[in-house]
């Protein structure tokens, strides 16, 4: 069965998807992702969808499972680099994708990352004095 | 009524059909077909020739049945009559006159024709159905045309009014005038989603100055708008709520969830210390810059 790679990049981990989702294919993605976040114990998810084309509602909620399971496991998650086309049939499906982050491309998205973790750096050095 | 009653009509009209056209020419004109200067004279004449000749050779062989091929070149006559008579701006009246004016001549060659009168009576009636139809059939046109007309202007409207303008790098600016509806609402968010992502912006202003009224509809389709963009990743930020509006959208109950602002400018101010910019005044200049010397270090 095809997977959709998972790649590590400092503390963010960088999911690329290049093919047509379908349903089986988001669901192996939503759980490969989670186990990767524990494993590598990743602070950020970046997930680039300029290749994605078509969307569904499954889709969607697929993206809103992912940020709050990252969320629950302390990384935020970024999503970046969606179409106009995508856009619109998101929000025309009344998906607003309230809990995750965007970003234009993935340089912007990784600098957001980076952002996230800095203030938590020093909100953690301000607990620790 | 017979085929062969018609048949007499139109030999008729062969017969008398400078009279016809003259008089009938005479009762557009009085009736002041010409008067406007859009049209001039010998192109109504030649326009009225040819229909009369047209319609003779369908009566000839059409009959009452005007669904018949036979009169398929006057009804394209009629079409292509009416259609430049809308464009170039004719009232339906003087539009539809064109038809109409014909019956007091046809009838008048009628009369002259000295037919016994139930025949009279049984033609005339054939004859002002016909034109009925002819007429109803050019408003028909005459309408349909004038909707073009308006079709293409809100297009080209819709096109105009949309444009996306680009205030600094990764700023974008979305002056909307005029109401919003559905179509225009989609054309707008397509535009600037798709600048977005040419232009890499961060934030887009959508300037709403030129709204004459929000509802609730209005601001849905704003919020939707927005809704894009930030999944695209980038932030909007409204302006240029006019005082009555914020007055009527609270009224109305609706909420923009978004930043806004009260004027452009206070929303490229606030747009620009998100990505970190600054628009600071110039040093002032010496009052005699000839005496700063080449070379002066300070």
């Amino acid at each position: 069965m095809e997977r959709i790679p998972i790649l590590k990049l400092g503390d963010a981990l960088l999911v690329t998807i290049q093919v047509d989702m379908h349903d089986r294919l988001a669901k192996a993605l939503e759980e490969d992702l989670t186990n990767k976040i524990v494993a590598a114990s990743a602070r950020g998810v970046l997930i680039d969808i300029s290749a994605l084309e078509i969307v569904d509602s499954f889709i969607g909620r697929m993206l809103d499972n992912i940020a709050a399971v990252s969320r629950m496991l302390d990384a935020d998650t970024v999503v970046v680099g969606m179409r106009p086309a995508v856009a619109i049939t998101l929000v025309e499906l009344g998906l607003s994708l309230s809990g995750v982050k965007t970003a234009l491309n993935v340089e912007r998205g990784m600098a957001l990352i980076q952002s996230g973790l800095d203030r938590q750096e020093t909100v953690d050095a301000a607990v620790d004095e | 009524m017979s085929k062969s009653d018609l048949h007499a009509v139109a030999e008729l009209v062969e017969t008398h059909e400078k009279d016809i056209v003259s008089e009938w020419l005479e009762l557009q004109k009085k009736t002041g077909a010409l008067q406007s200067g859009r049209i001039k004279e010998p192109e109504l004449q030649a326009q009225s020739r040819n229909f009369l000749k047209a319609l003779r050779e369908a009566l000839g062989k059409g009959g009452v049945n005007t669904t018949h091929a036979a009169y398929g070149p006057v009804r394209d006559m009629l079409s292509d009559l009416s259609s430049s008579r809308a464009v170039q701006g004719f009232s339906p009246a003087e539009t539809a006159t064109f038809v109409f004016s014909l019956k007091q001549p046809l009838f008048n060659a009628l009369t002259r024709a000295k037919l016994d009168a139930a025949t009279l009576a049984q033609i005339s009636w054939a004859v002002t159905v016909l034109l009925d139809e002819f007429g109803l059939h050019t408003m028909e046109r005459y309408q349909k045309s004038r909707e073009e007309v308006i079709l293409r202007q809100q297009r080209e409207i819709a096109e105009l009014s949309t444009p996306v303008v680009k205030l600094w790098d990764g700023i974008l600016a979305l002056p909307l005038i005029g109401t919003l509806d559905s179509q225009r609402t989609q054309v707008v968010m397509e535009n600037l989603l798709q600048t977005i992502v040419d232009e890499e912006a961060e934030i887009a202003i959508i300037d709403i100055t030129g709204v004459p009224t929000v509802d609730t509809l209005t601001a849905q389709y704003l919020l939707k708008a927005i809704a894009a963009a930030r999944l695209m990743g980038a932030d909007c930020i409204i302006s240029g709520i006019r005082p009555q509006i914020a007055q009527t959208m609270v009224h109305l109950g609706v909420e923009l969830n978004v930043v806004s602002k009260a004027t452009l400018a206070d929303a490229l101010k606030l747009a620009l210390h998100r990505i970190n910019r600054t628009v600071v005044a110039i040093k002032a200049t010496p009052a005699k810059p000839a005496a700063a010397g080449p070379g002066s270090t300070e």
